[in-house]
Parts: C-alpha cells; sequence; structure tokens
C-alpha cells in the first residue's frame, strides 16, 4: 500500500482544486460515520457500507485513497475496529478497489449522457453496488488464502480457519443482497442531491462559467 | 451545498446508535474468543498478534458503561469524524498550496 499511498499524495498536489479542500474533508468524516452504521444480516454475521463510491465520483479515486484509508487507520489505532495488522488489506479493499471500480463503472455506464440526466443517477447507484461488491469478493479471496499460506507443520491454521470455498460465497453474498445494496442507495441519494445543486462539484465536470471561458477561448460566440 | 451537506452528516452522526442493534461481529473480523467458540480453539498466530495493540477506545464504547453505549458511540462519531476530517483538510490544504 505504501507506492500507491505515496503515488495518490503526489496526484493529489497536481490534481486537487482549493475549493475541492472542504469536500475532502468532509468526505473522510462521512466515510467515518457510514462505515459505524453496523447492518445485520441472517446468519449471525453484520457490516457496512463505505462510501467511497460517492467520494470517488465527488473528489477523484486517487483523493478518495487518501481520504478512506485516513478513516481506516484511525478506526483500528483509535477504536480497535478492523485490525492493525489488517490496515493495509482493509485499504487496497475498502481505499483502493471501491473507488476506482466505482468510479470507471459510473464512467462506462454514464457514457455521452448529461450530467444532469437521470442514467447519471443510476450509473451512480451501479457503481456503488459492484464496486462493495467486488471488494467484498478481494476480501474473501484474502481471507481464504490465509490457512492455505499460514499453517503449523500438521496443518492447523495460524490465523483465518476458513477457506474459499467459504470465505468468498460468505464475503460476496451478505455485500450482494445486503451492504451493497445501501452503498447503491447512498452513492445515488448523494450524487442526485449535487447534481441538482451544483454539478461542477464533480470529479472533472466544469462549471459554466468554465465551459464559457473555454468557448471563448475556441472562439465560439454564445 | 457544503452547509447541506454537513448538516446531513450531523444527522447521520445523531442515528449512529443505530449501527448498535446489530450484535453480529462483521465476517473474519472475530476477536479470539469469538473464534474459539465457532472452532473450539483459538489459531496460534492469532493469539501472539491479538496482543500486538490495545486501542485506546476500544469498540467505540468509551463511556464504559453500558447504559451510555449510545452516547459513547456519538461521541465516538464525533471523535472521528473532527479528527479524520480536520486531518484530511490539513492535507488537503498542503496539497493545493502550490
Amino acid at each position: 500500500m505504501i507506492p500507491i499511498w505515496y503515488y495518490a499524495g503526489q496526484k493529489l498536489t497536481t490534481e486537487l482544486k482549493s475549493k475541492q479542500v472542504p469536500l475532502l474533508a468532509l468526505s473522510a468524516a462521512f466515510s467515518f460515520v457510514i462505515m459505524m452504521f453496523n447492518v445485520p444480516v441472517p446468519g449471525g454475521s453484520s457490516g457496512h457500507a463505505i462510501g467511497g463510491g460517492i467520494i470517488a465520483i465527488v473528489i477523484g479515486s486517487w483523493a478518495a485513497i487518501i481520504a478512506i484509508s485516513v478513516t481506516l487507520v484511525l478506526q483500528a489505532m483509535i477504536f480497535g475496529d478492523g485490525g492493525i495488522t489488517a490496515i493495509a488489506t482493509n485499504c487496497f479493499n475498502m481505499g483502493v478497489v471501491v473507488p476506482f471500480v466505482a468510479y470507471y463503472a459510473y464512467r462506462f455506464i454514464s457514457g455521452n449522457s448529461k450530467i444532469t440526466s437521470s442514467t447519471r443517477v443510476i450509473a451512480a447507484a451501479i457503481a456503488g453496488w459492484i464496486s462493495l461488491t467486488m471488494a467484498a469478493l478481494c476480501a474473501g479471496f484474502e481471507l481464504g488464502i490465509q490457512p492455505i499460506l499460514e499453517h503449523t507443520a500438521d496443518g492447523v491454521p495460524l490465523y483465518m480457519p476458513y477457506t474459499w470455498s467459504v470465505t468468498v460465497p460468505a464475503m460476496v453474498l451478505e455485500h450482494a443482497f445486503a451492504f451493497s445494496i445501501l452503498e447503491a442507495l447512498i452513492t445515488a441519494i448523494i450524487f442526485a442531491y449535487i447534481q441538482r445543486t451544483d454539478t461542477s462539484v464533480f470529479y472533472r465536470e466544469k462549471s459554466e462559467a468554465e465551459i464559457n471561458r473555454t468557448e471563448i477561448m475556441n472562439g465560439v460566440t454564445i | 451545498m457544503l452547509r447541506n451537506l454537513s448538516i446531513g452528516l450531523i444527522l447521520l452522526i445523531i442515528f449512529a446508535p443505530l449501527g448498535l442493534l446489530a450484535a453480529g461481529t462483521a465476517y473474519g473480523e472475530w476477536a479470539p474468543d469469538e473464534l474459539k467458540d465457532r472452532i473450539g480453539f483459538v489459531p496460534h498466530g492469532l493469539e501472539k498478534l491479538s496482543d500486538l495493540w490495545h486501542a485506546p477506545m476500544q469498540d467505540y464504547n468509551i463511556l464504559n458503561a453500558p447504559s451510555f453505549k449510545s452516547a459513547g458511540y456519538i461521541l465516538s462519531a464525533v471523535i472521528g469524524v473532527i479528527l479524520s476530517g480536520s486531518f484530511l483538510y490539513f492535507i488537503g490544504k498542503k496539497a493545493t498550496k502550490h
């Protein structure tokens, strides 16, 4: 994770606009709180949304890595949630996989639709769902590989006792049918709100003033 | 817009104790004794690592009294929001300086 954090930091200095700074701060705070909303699922387990999809759509995936990672490190170190030794893995799944999958899914589904169109809201919802489900798939693989890699000479697992056949379905199903649906709703609701308020807030979307300026520069008369 | 988003965040903080209703531990995040209940033993490596770090506000239970669990959870959310928000604000300010 360290090279990814470093590169994300570099990207932040070149890409971030000063008007996005409060949104960056708000993103981390939002992600912290939304992860506290544990949702129960049948079978006695629980889980939560991340908010990473909407964060990536608003401030970009590289900035999202920083925001979500800071949140996860705080949770682990101060509140004992997630685990110290799992910080890098958690940051990868939730801080890297979620924003990148979400952002590109959103762009792909949006296509050439107008930023104000309802297609975009649906794209945001699907991006939220896919991104968290993909992160769960990654986590399932990482958990399931543990007993294969880490065991004593006579095969007793040192950490995680369950392998892929258990961990992957457990992680993917509970996310696909519960937590990812919550993630989709959150992504769509916040997206729709910003879409109706100020679309220039979205990552790589220009404000009308900026569009007019470029058109004037290109010699277009309005 | 920032104002309304912040109001939304404050509402989320107030309703955060809803998250306490889910009693189960997240998949794969079991404590050593929970794992013992599931498989009958505590894996050796996990047992060794579990003493590596003791979080100052374990499980968002900072008031340390069962009757104040919700208040402690809200207070944890406030602390988390202030710490993560101000840290990112500082990073953001530094990144946009040039």
